[in-house]
């Protein structure tokens, strides 16, 4: 009898595509109408969307055939009948929205710039890698490479800040503040919750003087104020400015996401690190950290989201990023009223990087939570 | 030498915010003394032995651990600490390390142990504990009573010559009270002093070398277990053993 039941299946309408079908898209009535209307709205729109942006669009050439080179040559503005997106423009001005203005004999070093940056993030997205220790040493001199690469020095000739545009400036604000903000983030939440007052005390203030300002007003008092605070003669550049007002910015964010996630550790774990004769650095790094991250990951990968989107604002002060370009090139006449080409471009490559950050929580998620039930603790 | 006591207490009070937890306490164990703490809740049994291990702050009063006075001096409490295993109520292993891990990750990092020695050290005292096959677990996949013992082992590892368990079976299903309780028991036998909060008087009787019996933050009564469970002085523990052996 006892065997029999072991190898009974299912029911066949509750299994496979069809029984799939039936739970989720026609379970009852109502159900089924709702998925056919879906079914009608995606029917309208993905034909559409797809003439539009790749079988009448132009590329390079419009349909006479001639090459692109202003928006009066595009398709849809000769003959508003025939064709679709124009993005001749982004293929005219390519080269400004991912460098910017950077010199054309210098351009190799932003190349080998994104090269590496694509090595270094390697060891922290793939855990498995193969010599991943050595990718990781590799991952940490990255950013003083890259400075020397992208800046100059060290023999290589010198590429002022206000060169830099487009996706660089974006990489460079985005990856830079993510990374900075992450240790600061966690040295403040710590002072925060620290039992000596005047620690915390300044934490708190820090944390709560930032967060109480928009991100305008510390970009303008970066660019404006900071260099008041400077000793005379000195003078900073004014891409550091915004990268200090955007770290500053983000770390208090920063700080307090993971603060959160210290809050989620039940106070046992802090005695239990105690009782074996952990230090407060220890306990902290080797026990109450690990864990406080790991349940923050969600809200650490929604907040640097926020603030790589944030970046755009930039523009106010006058830092051409892969926005500012795309606003650039609307004001100039051989462009004009292609906006939604342009707008089009610029949300694609703030969606592939966004998503694939989104993408990479979800797999540290699943990753990190191999055999671990907080829960059952 | 077992003669003098390991562990002393004296007129240890405290406070938390107006109520007055501790009151005047007073307690020497002797090296190799086992020792079982009952009372009702809320007596401050569990705030006494945390004390010990400055896990809890006392205000008035002095707690000298091996010849060395708890004060406000980080060092002496790190040195404290080391001397003294602490089992919890609650297990509280580190979840996010495999069994394993949470029993070297002290020596390896407070005693600065190699990382093999400390690995080989963690099996024997799995070994002792009794679950040796779970040693590339996570905490989250044992039952209770392997956890419990795998935070046994843990304070083990560190060497302690005093171990304080803070009701130990009281979380845990009574199918596996007997497991836990027979590796105190082998502990016990093995010549570590103890100090222990529990309820479980059949552990009690055979283990403890003293009973204290503690209620509204002082301690009342400190017997053999024999004269503690036969012949109880005052009425407050009579009352107290009365509810708790014939429910």
């Amino acid at each position: 009898m006892n065997e029999m039941n072991e190898v009974r299946k299912p029911p066949v309408a509750t299994t496979g595509i069809i029984g799939w079908l039936r739970i989720n898209l026609f379970f009852n009535w109502t159900n089924s109408l709702i998925t056919l209307f879906v079914i009608y709205c995606l029917y309208q729109f993905i034909p559409w969307i797809l003439d539009w942006t790749i079988f009448s669009a132009d590329f390079k050439y419009n349909y006479l055939g001639e090459q692109i080179t202003n928006q009066e040559m595009c398709s849809r503005n000769l003959d508003p009948e025939n064709g679709g997106a124009c993005w001749a423009v982004i293929y005219v001005r390519f080269y400004q929205f991912i460098y910017g203005f950077y010199p054309k004999v210098e351009v190799w070093r932003v190349n080998l710039a994104y090269v590496m940056l694509a090595f270094a993030l390697l060891p922290l997205l793939y855990a498995k890698l193969p010599y991943r220790k050595y990718f990781l040493y590799f991952t940490y001199i990255f950013p003083i490479i890259a400075y020397f690469l992208l800046n100059g020095g060290l023999g290589f000739t010198e590429v002022s800040t206000n060169k830099w545009g487009g996706l660089l400036v974006t990489l460079v604000l985005g990856c830079t503040g993510i990374a900075l903000a992450f240790p600061i983030g966690i040295m403040l939440a710590l002072g925060r919750r620290s039992k000596l007052p005047v620690i915390s005390m300044m934490c708190t203030l820090f944390i709560e003087f930032i967060r109480g300002v928009p991100l305008i007003t510390l970009l303008f008092f970066g660019m404006v104020m900071l260099p008041l605070f400077l000793p005379e003669g000195i003078d900073m550049d004014g891409l550091v400015r915004v990268l200090v007002a955007v770290t500053l910015f983000q770390s208090a964010y920063m700080a307090e996401v993971i603060r959160g996630g210290l809050q989620a550790i039940p106070p046992g774990q802090y005695e239990a690190a105690k009782s074996l004769g952990m230090s407060y650095w220890r306990m902290n790094l080797l026990i109450i950290l690990p864990q406080a991250i790991r349940i923050s990951i969600p809200p650490i990968v929604n907040t640097s989201i926020g603030l790589f989107k944030d970046t755009t604002l930039v523009i106010i002060v006058g830092i051409l990023d892969l926005l500012g370009i795309g606003r650039g090139t609307l004001a100039d006449t051989n462009w004009l009223g292609l906006s939604y080409e342009i707008y089009f471009f610029v949300s694609l490559v703030f969606f592939i990087f966004t998503f694939g950050m989104s993408r990479y929580s979800l797999y540290l998620e699943k990753k990190l939570k191999t055999g671990i039930n907080m829960g059952a603790d | 030498m077992s003669e003098e006591s390991i562990i002393s207490l004296k007129n240890v009070n405290k406070w938390f915010g107006d109520f007055h937890v501790l009151q005047d306490v007073n307690l020497e164990v002797k090296k190799k003394e086992r020792i079982v703490v009952c009372g009702p809740s809320g007596s401050g049994k569990s705030t006494m032995i945390r004390c010990i291990n400055r896990l809890e702050e006392h205000q008035e009063g002095s707690i000298v651990v091996d010849g060395i006075e708890l004060t406000g001096n980080l060092k002496n409490i790190d040195n404290v600490r080391k001397e003294v295993g602490m089992v919890f109520q609650q297990f509280n292993l580190f979840p996010h390390l495999s069994v394993k891990e949470n029993i070297t990750l002290a020596p390896i990092w407070v005693k600065k142990m190699p990382k093999a020695e400390a690995e080989e050290l963690a099996m024997r005292q799995l070994e002792i504990v009794k679950i040796p096959e779970q040693a590339n677990k996570y905490p989250g996949q044992l039952s209770g009573g392997q956890q419990q013992r795998v935070a046994i082992a843990r304070s083990l590892a560190m060497n302690p010559n005093i171990m304080l368990f803070d009701e130990p079976t009281s979380a845990l299903d009574p199918e596996m009270i007997k497991e836990v309780l027979d590796v105190m028991v082998d502990l016990a036998n093995g010549g570590m002093t103890m100090i222990v909060v529990t309820h479980e008087m059949g552990f009690a009787k055979t283990v403890a070398d003293r009973m204290v019996f503690m209620d509204e933050g002082k301690i009342v009564e400190q017997a053999s277990p024999d004269k503690f469970f036969n012949n109880p002085e005052s009425d407050r523990t009579k009352l107290f053993l009365s509810q708790i052996l014939h429910q």
